[in-house]
């Protein structure tokens, strides 16, 4: 169905009041610039504000700027609006707003649209006067109906320019405008998150702004037969905040006390540092942008053996780059946490999209035997608690701690609880008392591997640290002895910290056919799949380690209450049937891989690397076919 | 007192180190190296300043001149091949009150620290930097290095190092924002103890090449420079290195040098005909790092939980 629609005689589907639904995900896609992410962060935080369940997630083109009216150039932004909370990206989108049509290919072929898809797209490009852009316009609006798409045109431009000169600028807002009314939101709640983010550029341009989302609001009122309400159904949330994965780890940073963070900048990890580099030093800390990867890793090293256990954060690559450094953290036992924004790999790999393929990599990846604690946040709201979390273990048992995010968390924005802040969660300041010269720097447990460390500064605490196979008195020793019984100790710490640990939560029934496992990103759309399949019966459940390394305990115990367990991961497994795949030659997913070696348990795997955050209905799918497979 | 902090010159009447004090383990580098002599030199210098041995912190990286943390009684940090500046750049990032230095070769700084060497001389934080240049890699037995004159016989170029050395003194002098570039010969205490005590009462990154005798795997890099001092310019002047007697009748060569004037710093580090002792170039006004990374250092508990409330605020609905 193609219709125009200057003329108000729309022919779309009439609505006086608005239709009640539960949920509906909608996309606002555009060239580079076109400002279609600020358009959908406001749509998000307005929601938010009347206490829907908000998700969104940038679409992000891997150049800065991309040539205009490319499929490759798509840029803009996914939101996810539900009466209830709702914890990852969904499926296809149900409404989508569009500045061009070429972008609109690249999320086609992604799979971002479905049949039925409302797709409000700018006519402008029609009456363009180049001829060649007026045929690809008229091409795609065919195509795209031939798709099953929804096509309505719209001129935003005719309508943005009765306001102002350049429509580029401004078009968003109008964007803004037709969406609130379409989704009934608050306009009042609107008109305020729009001044407040234009406050610096002064009441003119507020003014501007709030015009353009007010011609957008009546040209939808007027033209647009689409109206709904997804009502909020969560109640009272409480106190609440909204960011993406990435502001809440820096966030999390300046609430753990941890004074440094080391960086070099790499894609997604780097915006981490961005909110709070402007402000960090209020909460007495310091963000080093370094060289390299290797000095930020260096640097942070050097300030945590001085006593102020620093952070550095980074990406796939910058991992590789900081290897030898990380095993000297182990070696060496300096508490340090390092935080990895996963993206696709290897190499340069997919420096925008998603992907879990660091797990294996941050566990082996350094010569020797190198005992580290890793933890995995699988929420947004995690990433701000695991760095107060990642401080602390670091310190109690002086080691390293890795924190893997991914780009999913990292880009996601989601409302979350507010946490009530502690000074208990802050570093306790340094330790500058006398230290007894009797005690050796590593006064290793010979129970648990546990020691305290000497902070330069303290009297009679003056040892050298070294990489090199050590004594407890931190003096080189190439002895076998030595390097044995230091090995165990490091070891043994993880044993030490398994032991305080719980067996993960069983999200489901407690026994049953099929177990699926998870870490990282993908919790939100795998428990959504596993309550689908729970609806039709199936007997289904999941569980989500946040310890990767150590592992929860009891998972072997729980895995023998399941007909089948699988993980289902964003990282590459062969599939058996594939040229060439049998049980022989076939290589799991990362967590997978380890699961199988951990408990001897025939662990089952489906792994995809689209680059994409895990769909819950592609969960779906695959976990209905194993289902009915088991079940036959 | 200069080169002091306060509360340190508090317990300097309390407690008297002596030179044991800030000695470590038994050196163990080979016979007629020179890395004993600047070793020797580093205690002297930490003597005569009387800081506590717990207060001071020696970086290396890798190689023969990075086991000199080992021979310290203070604290150390034996880091990694090449990354000494960056650690030591992070331990005094939020601790100003560590004195920290730092031991590195022509192959841990010039080589494969090369991209840290361009950058810590940029940054500027407060530390000695001691590169003790032998023009060889003596760890692993004989291999070329940066600083390899041009026909040395190595391991690696058995007929002969083919590539021109590298010059360290341009290069660094080249870096913005370099504050501090003195040379000197170990086998000159008298003139390398002076050396290294301007470099430790300079705030900011003092980079103090030492020439270095390495008698096992270049001994004739060194040789004919003891032998024949005046291939040796010796730098002069009131704001310099200050030279005695003993000193002056060494180097005969010399030259009044005002290591405030860069320019004349850079054309005498590009003359290789000499090889200048003394100090090149001194910016004591030049931006210092630690005053960028010691910000918020006073922040109390109460005050940190208010900043993140304040920061949380912005994202709060």
């Amino acid at each position: 169905m193609t219709t125009k629609t200057p003329s108000g005689a729309s022919g779309m589907p009439e609505h006086r009041g608005a239709t009640l639904i539960k949920e509906h995900i909608v996309e606002v896609v555009s060239d580079s610039g076109e400002g279609a992410q600020k358009c959908g962060q406001t749509f998000g935080s307005i929601s938010g504000k009347m206490s829907n369940g908000v998700w969104t997630v940038e679409i992000i083109p891997a150049e800065i700027q991309p040539p205009a009216r490319s499929p490759a150039g798509a840029s803009g932004i996914r939101i996810r609006l539900a009466s209830k909370r709702v914890t990852n990206m969904g499926n296809e989108a149900d409404l989508v707003v569009a500045f061009n049509e070429q972008v609109l290919y690249s999320r086609i072929a992604s799979g971002a649209y479905k049949k039925g898809t409302i797709v409000l797209l700018e006519n402008k490009w029609a009456e363009d006067p180049q001829e060649s852009i007026r045929k690809q316009y008229a091409a795609a609006v065919k195509e795209f109906a031939e798709h099953g798409l929804v096509v309505h045109e719209v001129p935003m431009e005719l309508e943005c320019l009765k306001l102002v000169k350049d429509a580029r600028k401004g078009k968003n807002m109008f964007v803004l405008g037709m969406l609130c009314r379409i989704y009934s939101r608050d306009a009042d709640k609107a008109l305020s998150e729009i001044a407040a983010t234009f406050k610096r550029k002064g009441d003119k341009v507020i003014k501007v702004n709030h015009d353009l989302f007010q011609s957008g609001y009546d040209y939808a009122a007027s033209h647009v037969g689409y109206h709904w309400e997804i009502p909020a159904e969560q109640g009272d949330i409480g106190p609440t905040v909204v960011t993406n994965g990435n502001t809440a780890i820096g966030l999390g940073v300046m609430a753990s006390g941890m004074e440094v963070v080391s960086m070099y900048p790499i894609t997604p990890a780097t915006s981490a540092t961005h909110y709070i580099a402007d402000i960090f030093h209020q909460a007495g800390g310091f963000i080093h942008q370094a060289e390299d990867e290797i000095a930020a890793a260096a640097y942070a090293i050097g300030a945590s053996y001085a006593g102020k256990t620093a952070c550095t954060i980074t990406s796939g690559p910058g991992m590789a780059l900081k290897t030898e450094l990380m095993g000297l953290a182990v070696m060496a036992e300096i508490p340090l946490v390092i935080v990895d924004v996963q993206r696709g790999g290897p190499s340069t790999g997919l420096p925008t999209k998603v992907e879990q393929g660091d797990l294996l990599s941050t566990l082996h990846g350094m010569p020797g035997d190198a005992p580290k604690i890793i933890i995995a946040p699988a929420t947004i709201e995690e990433c701000f608690h695991f760095m107060i979390l990642a401080r602390k273990l670091a310190e109690a048992f002086r080691s390293p701690v890795f924190v893997l995010s991914d780009a999913n968390l990292a880009t996601g924005v989601q409302p979350w609880a507010r946490p009530v802040l502690s000074e208990e969660w802050l570093a306790a300041p340094i330790d500058q008392s006398a230290w007894d010269s009797n005690v050796p720097a590593y006064d290793w447990d010979e129970k648990t591997g546990l020691s305290q460390r000497p902070i330069p500064g303290q009297r009679g605490g003056e040892y050298v640290l070294t990489g090199l196979s050590h004594t407890n008195r931190s003096k080189v020793a190439y002895d076998s002895d030595t390097n044995q019984i230091s090995s165990e100790l490091r070891s043994r710490k993880l044993a030490a910290l398994a032991q305080t640990l719980k067996s993960p939560e069983i999200y489901g029934e407690e026994s049953g056919d099929l177990l699926v496992v998870g870490w990282g990103s993908t919790k939100g759309a795998i428990e959504e799949a596993v309550d689908l399949l729970r609806e039709k019966g199936h007997r289904v459940s999941s569980i989500h380690p946040r310890f990767l390394s150590p592992m929860e305990p009891g998972l072997k115990e729980i895995f023998s209450r399941f007909k089948r367990v699988m993980t289902v991961e964003i990282n590459y497994s062969d599939k058996l049937g594939d040229p060439l795949i049998t049980e022989e030659t076939r290589r799991y997913a990362q967590l997978a891989g380890l699961l199988r070696a951990k408990t001897l348990v025939d662990v089952d795997c489906w792994s995809v690397v689209y680059g994409h955050p895990m769909q819950p209905g592609l969960i779906y799918n695959e976990l209905e076919q194993r289902l009915h497979a088991l079940n036959k | 007192m200069f080169g002091l902090k306060a509360d340190w010159s508090l317990e300097v009447f309390d407690r008297y180190f002596t030179l044991g004090d800030y000695a470590g383990g038994e050196a163990r580098w080979c016979p007629g190296c020179g890395d004993f002599a600047v070793l020797n030199t580093v205690h002297r210098v930490l003597h005569d300043a009387q800081l506590p041995p717990e207060r001071t912190v020696a970086v290396s990286g890798i190689g023969c001149s990075s086991r000199l943390p080992h021979y310290m009684g203070t604290y150390g940090f034996h880091g990694l091949h090449g990354r000494a500046l960056p650690i030591a750049s992070g331990i005094k990032s939020r601790r100003p009150d560590l004195d920290v230095w730092v031991a590195t070769g022509d192959g841990d700084c010039f080589s494969i620290g090369a991209g840290h060497w361009i950058h810590a001389i940029r940054y500027n934080v407060d530390m000695v930097v001691l590169v003790f240049d032998n023009a060889i890699y003596g760890l692993t037995k004989k291999q070329t290095s940066p600083t390899s004159p041009t026909g040395l016989s190595t391991n690696t170029h058995p007929k002969g190092a083919p590539l021109p050395a590298m010059n360290p003194l341009t290069i660094t002098l080249g870096i913005t924002n370099v504050s501090f570039v003195a040379q000197c010969v170990d086998w000159n205490p008298p003139h390398m103890y002076e050396t290294i005590k301007k470099a430790h009462k300079h705030r900011g990154t003092s980079f103090v090449r030492i020439i270095q005798r390495c008698p096992v795997f270049s001994p004739d890099v060194c040789k004919p420079l003891q032998e024949d001092s005046s291939r040796m310019l010796l730098l002069t002047h009131e704001n310099g290195i200050p030279a005695d007697d003993s000193v002056r009748r060494v180097f005969k060569e010399q030259r009044e040098h005002d290591p405030g004037d860069w320019a004349a710093a850079m054309s005498i580090a590009r003359d290789t005909s000499k090889i200048p002792i003394g100090l090149l170039y001194h910016d004591p006004d030049a931006p210092v790092y630690d005053d960028l990374s010691s910000r918020g250092l006073e922040a109390t508990g109460a005050e940190k939980i208010a900043a993140v409330n304040k920061a949380l605020d912005a994202f709060a609905i």
